[in-house]
């Protein structure tokens, strides 16, 4: 892939994007960028994706900021990660810096609220077609541990309200365990 | 110096808030009503609002929202930029540590260890989306949206079946939602 003005077109067309479709939070940039940047450009693998998102979750600041920051600095180094994150930035800013002047009449518009009431479902229907997609990748491998993993996290966030930055601490801390014990376990066999 | 109290107070708001969205809110508060004062109770509710209603991180609308009201422009910029500079900087430094690192196998373990949970935490997002979208005043049987359940279920068809683009369902359901839901009010 060549780093040239096409390039940086693309990401900063594809980040604008997704940013200005980002409605009721974070998370909704997941779909998206599987979308754009796994599935249709194959700059990004959904491994890479998902690391991606557990390293922007735990760290502090917007979810969707932190993400593209990332994805930026993985397909370009610096100049990506400018470009990703300005283009992050911009649809809220230039939305917010317009509705707020006048942000009564918009908030107090029947046909305004009717729309994005309506938008609303379809953010539902994009965000639920790629988590049934997420899911059905873990458990395909059939393995227990991630799919206890999944379930737990999602029991976790969605029951008990836990901040999700301590969900991903703390299965990185049972990854590292494992990862140790597997080492040893390894070494032990190799001096048998 | 308004501007550089702007900047300073979404400083904190960027590198304070961990875990993204609602997590946000108590830190922006913090700043924004009880220490500076520069917004009412009522007003943030406002900007509470308008954040559902508008694309993008919830920091990010709150910082412009603020600083355009007590700087114009200037201040909206200087707001959104202390809002992410931290985090910038943070995510910058993991992400060449990830680039260096991602491949040796202890760290691969660890990450492949998180992604299911990721997973999870999507769902448990997608969960409340879809709950909002479908049961918009409370959950219970009567109050499910029909309207919205219909959209739903016909923008995951239209995605698996005819691959038809995320964004184009979006906008799809904005138009069909905005005119039904209308022609209901108006009858």
């Amino acid at each position: 892939m060549r780093k040239d003005i096409k390039f940086y077109g693309k990401l900063f067309s594809g980040c604008l994007r997704i940013s200005a479709f980002t409605f009721g939070g974070g998370y909704v940039i997941v779909p998206l960028i599987k979308k754009r940047f796994v599935d249709e450009y194959g700059w990004v693998s959904e491994e890479q994706m998902l690391d991606y998102i557990a390293i922007g979750q735990s760290s502090p600041g917007p979810i969707a900021v932190n993400t593209s920051a990332m994805m930026g600095y993985g397909l370009a180094g610096l100049p990506g990660a400018l470009v990703a994150v300005f283009a992050t930035v911009l649809p809220p800013l230039v939305t917010l810096s317009i509705v707020s002047v006048f942000y009564s009449l918009v908030i107090e518009n029947a046909v305004v609220r009717n729309v994005l009431r309506g938008m609303q479902a379809g953010v539902a229907a994009v965000v639920l077609d790629v988590v049934i997609d997420l899911i059905a990748a873990v458990t395909k491998s059939r393995r227990a541990v991630p799919i206890v993993l999944m379930a737990a996290a999602f029991i976790a966030a969605a029951v008990f309200k836990v901040n999700v930055a301590l969900v991903i601490l703390t299965c990185a801390v049972y990854g590292a365990l494992t990862v140790v014990k597997a080492r040893r376990k390894e070494r032990d066999n190799g001096h048998s | 110096m308004v501007i550089l109290k702007l900047f300073l107070a979404f400083l904190q708001v960027g590198l304070f808030t961990i875990g993204g969205g609602y997590a946000a809110l108590p830190v922006i508060q913090n700043q924004v009503v009880e220490t500076y004062g520069w917004l009412t109770a009522a007003e943030f509710t406002d900007l509470i609002t308008i954040s559902q209603m508008t694309p993008g991180p919830i920091g990010i609308n709150a910082a412009t929202f603020v600083g355009t009201r007590i700087a114009g422009l200037p201040g909206a910029i200087v707001a959104t930029f202390g809002c992410i500079l931290a985090p910038c900087l943070i995510v910058l430094t993991l992400s060449m540590l990830y680039k260096k690192y991602s491949s040796i196998s202890y760290v691969r373990g660890v990450l492949s260890s998180l992604h299911p949970a990721v997973v999870g935490l999507i769902a448990s997002a997608c969960l409340s989306i879809v709950l909002q979208a479908l049961f918009p005043v409370v959950v219970s049987l009567s109050g499910l949206d029909i309207a919205a359940a219909v959209l739903v279920a016909a923008g995951i068809f239209a995605l698996k079946r005819f691959k038809v683009s995320q964004i184009t369902v979006i906008l799809a359901a904005g138009a069909l939602g905005g005119l039904f839901y209308s022609l209901v009010e108006r009858f």
